[in-house]
């Protein structure tokens, strides 16, 4: 059933709620012009109708802790609930930026050592912690290309390159800092196109983004020979982390020739994403290339955390204080929890889990790549639509009917009807026999009974959405009655 | 898939209707078909100058977002207003309903363009 907005169950006179006195000076000097002249119109319900409401619609939600979510590129693995209790010490939870540093030394601590573990796993030398997501990084790391070529009076540089299998982040962030981007194709292999890369770079490129392994989950194993040609002509590599769970441990952007890296703490390291975050996107570079980072950096002088400003090639800024400090918390905890092998174990299983769902998988679905993968694979719906007119939109919606958050659909963009399924290593072989076994569900409803599938999902609140009628005609706006 | 003969089309699925040193520009039925129910077109402002394979138009449908790129360097005289109210109307009739009418900068640029032939060869290949 539909729930009701609390607006809708308002019942006015039902709150009996009262505050309790301001204990301090209520003058404010603000402008009449600027001033309340109505009462707020909050909705009134009991105590008790308040939770209930919350509570139905906590009920609604669904995340990793209800079940299995196999959004591909987006590694929604379990986290930990030890992140949460670390988070929580009131040494970390109950300090304000604005302390004055020596009261703070723990805290400053935890960044120093966070920063140096980052390091050491993408093979960097320095790090930022500011960064708030995935795409902020990216704006930070093209940001940091941008003041590298500047600084070198290499002004013509213009571009970027992106692949065309790239998450749609890339060429956006590339576009928001003010480059013009350029798509490098992939060869049939589902890899970058070496020819087509060497035909785009010029001395007009100020630098690739790349994702390793890319979205279609496949090493992208001319990366030595990209970087070569990148460098060759002036350009500077930037990684996209999104992928790293497949790597972690086992190789590192930086040896792979990277100059930049961002890494996703709400991907990689456990904590929790979705909903909106906050996440995190560190951001780490070579050496060369440390002066740009935004201020401060946390430096150790003596046995003393010290907050350094005094950074004249900074790009600034790029979050207030020091970024999503409680998230930093929480990855910190899950690597020290981890340590170096375990960390490493994280990218076998995440791979092999991968690899057990594309093998089995494959009986009832066309596997566009179907070799070795790493953290996540492409199938599509090639046979149900030829047969019987299913798209990847309707498994999707099916999969509702069984109880699984549905993989990413129509992404990427180089595979037609692309189903991108990414399991990541916290699911249990029992969870995926049960998914492969749903899948394999849909896919004799599809031949049998079609019908079922291009109407579902038929269990939910919301049945299918009109998302074209949504789009062409957007009501954005509630009115009471309406 | 439906291919009008007497039209030049890139690779990126875009038709050419040239007459004279201006043409048509629009997306044909492959574009059309893979980009599903089109939602919104975003369009270039006229005389808005281009070079060859620069995006003009921007193309949203539920799926994805694309962009529409001119083969040739050219300038813009006019552009479909329908579609910024009517997006379907690509869905409808790709071939009626053109984006924009381009004055063309360099006529050698058409040289690479395919006629309707090919393209549908072309179309084919990529289905594989």
């Amino acid at each position: 059933m539909m729930s009701k907005l609390i607006f809708e169950k308002s019942v006015p006179g039902s709150n009996t709620f009262s505050l309790p006195s301001c204990e301090v000076q209520e003058t404010l000097e603000i402008p009449a012009d600027f001033m309340r002249n109505e009462e707020l119109k909050l909705p009134e319900v009991s105590e008790v109708e308040a939770v209930r409401h919350f509570t139905e619609l906590s009920k609604k939600a669904y995340g990793v802790d209800s079940g299995f979510y196999p959004l591909g590129s987006c590694t929604m693995k379990y986290n930990p609930k030890v992140g949460e209790w670390a988070a929580r010490l009131p040494g970390f939870a109950n300090i304000h930026p604005y302390q004055p540093e020596e009261t703070v030394q723990g805290a400053l601590e935890l960044i120093y050592e966070m920063e140096k573990m980052c390091c050491e796993i993408a093979g960097m030398d320095r790090f930022t912690l500011q960064p708030a997501a995935g795409a902020h990084g990216e704006m930070t790391g093209v940001m940091i290309i941008k003041a590298y070529h500047k600084k070198r009076g290499d002004e013509k540089r213009t571009k970027i390159l992106v692949p065309d299998s790239a998450h749609g982040t890339n060429p956006a962030t590339a576009n928001v800092v003010g480059f013009d981007v350029v798509e490098v194709k992939s060869n049939s292999r589902g890899l970058v196109d070496i020819e087509d890369l060497k035909a785009k770079m010029n001395d007009e490129v100020a630098g690739l983004m790349l994702t390793n392994p890319n979205t279609l989950g496949l090493f992208e194993e001319e990366i030595v020979t990209i970087a070569s040609i990148v460098h060759e002509g002036g350009g500077l590599l930037y990684y996209d982390g999104a992928n790293l769970n497949a790597i972690m441990g086992v190789c590192r952007p930086g040896d792979m020739g990277f100059d930049i890296v961002h890494l996703n703490l709400h991907k990689t390291f456990a904590t929790p994403h979705g909903g909106g975050g906050p996440g995190a996107g560190p951001v780490g570079v070579k050496a060369h290339l440390a002066e740009f980072l935004p201020v401060p950096v946390i430096e150790k002088k003596g046995d003393k955390y010290v907050l350094d400003y005094d950074r004249p090639m900074s790009i600034g800024k790029v979050k207030n204080f020091y970024g999503n400090f409680g998230v930093v918390v929480k990855a910190y905890t899950y690597i020290k929890a981890l340590g170096r092998d375990g960390l490493k174990d994280v990218a076998y299983n995440a791979v092999l889990n991968a690899n057990y769902l594309r093998h089995h998988l494959s009986k009832y679905y066309h596997i566009p790549y179907n070799r070795l993968c790493k953290h996540e694979f492409i199938a599509n719906s090639k046979f149900q639509l030829d047969k019987s007119g299913i798209t990847t939109m309707d498994i999707a919606k099916r999969l509702l009917d069984y109880g699984y958050h549905p993989p990413t659909v129509y992404f990427p963009l180089i595979v037609n009807e692309a189903l991108m399924i990414e399991p990541t290593e916290t699911e249990s072989k029992e969870r995926l026999d049960g998914f492969i076994k749903a899948m394999a569900e849909i896919a004799r409803e599809a031949e049998e009974e079609p019908e079922k599938v291009k109407n579902a999902p038929h269990t939910t609140v919301v049945k299918r959405i009109d998302e074209v009628g949504a789009a062409r005609n957007p009501i954005v706006k509630w009115e009471a009655g309406k | 898939m439906r291919v009008e003969k007497g039209l030049l089309y890139t690779e990126n699925h875009e038709w050419l209707k040239v007459e004279g040193d201006k043409a048509y520009i629009g997306i044909t039925d492959y574009a059309q078909e893979h980009l599903g129910d089109i939602v919104f077109v975003e369009l270039p402002e006229v005389d808005a100058e281009f070079d060859a394979d620069e995006g003009i138009a921007v193309i949203e449908s539920v799926k994805a977002v694309s962009s529409v790129y001119t083969p040739v360097a050219c300038t813009i005289l006019e552009v479909n207003e329908e579609l910024e109210g009517a997006p379907e109307l690509l869905n409808e009739d790709c071939y009626a309903n053109w984006i924009a009418l381009i004055s063309i900068k360099d006529m050698d640029g058409l040289n690479k363009l395919m006629d309707a032939e090919a393209y549908e060869a072309f179309c084919a290949e990529q289905e594989e």
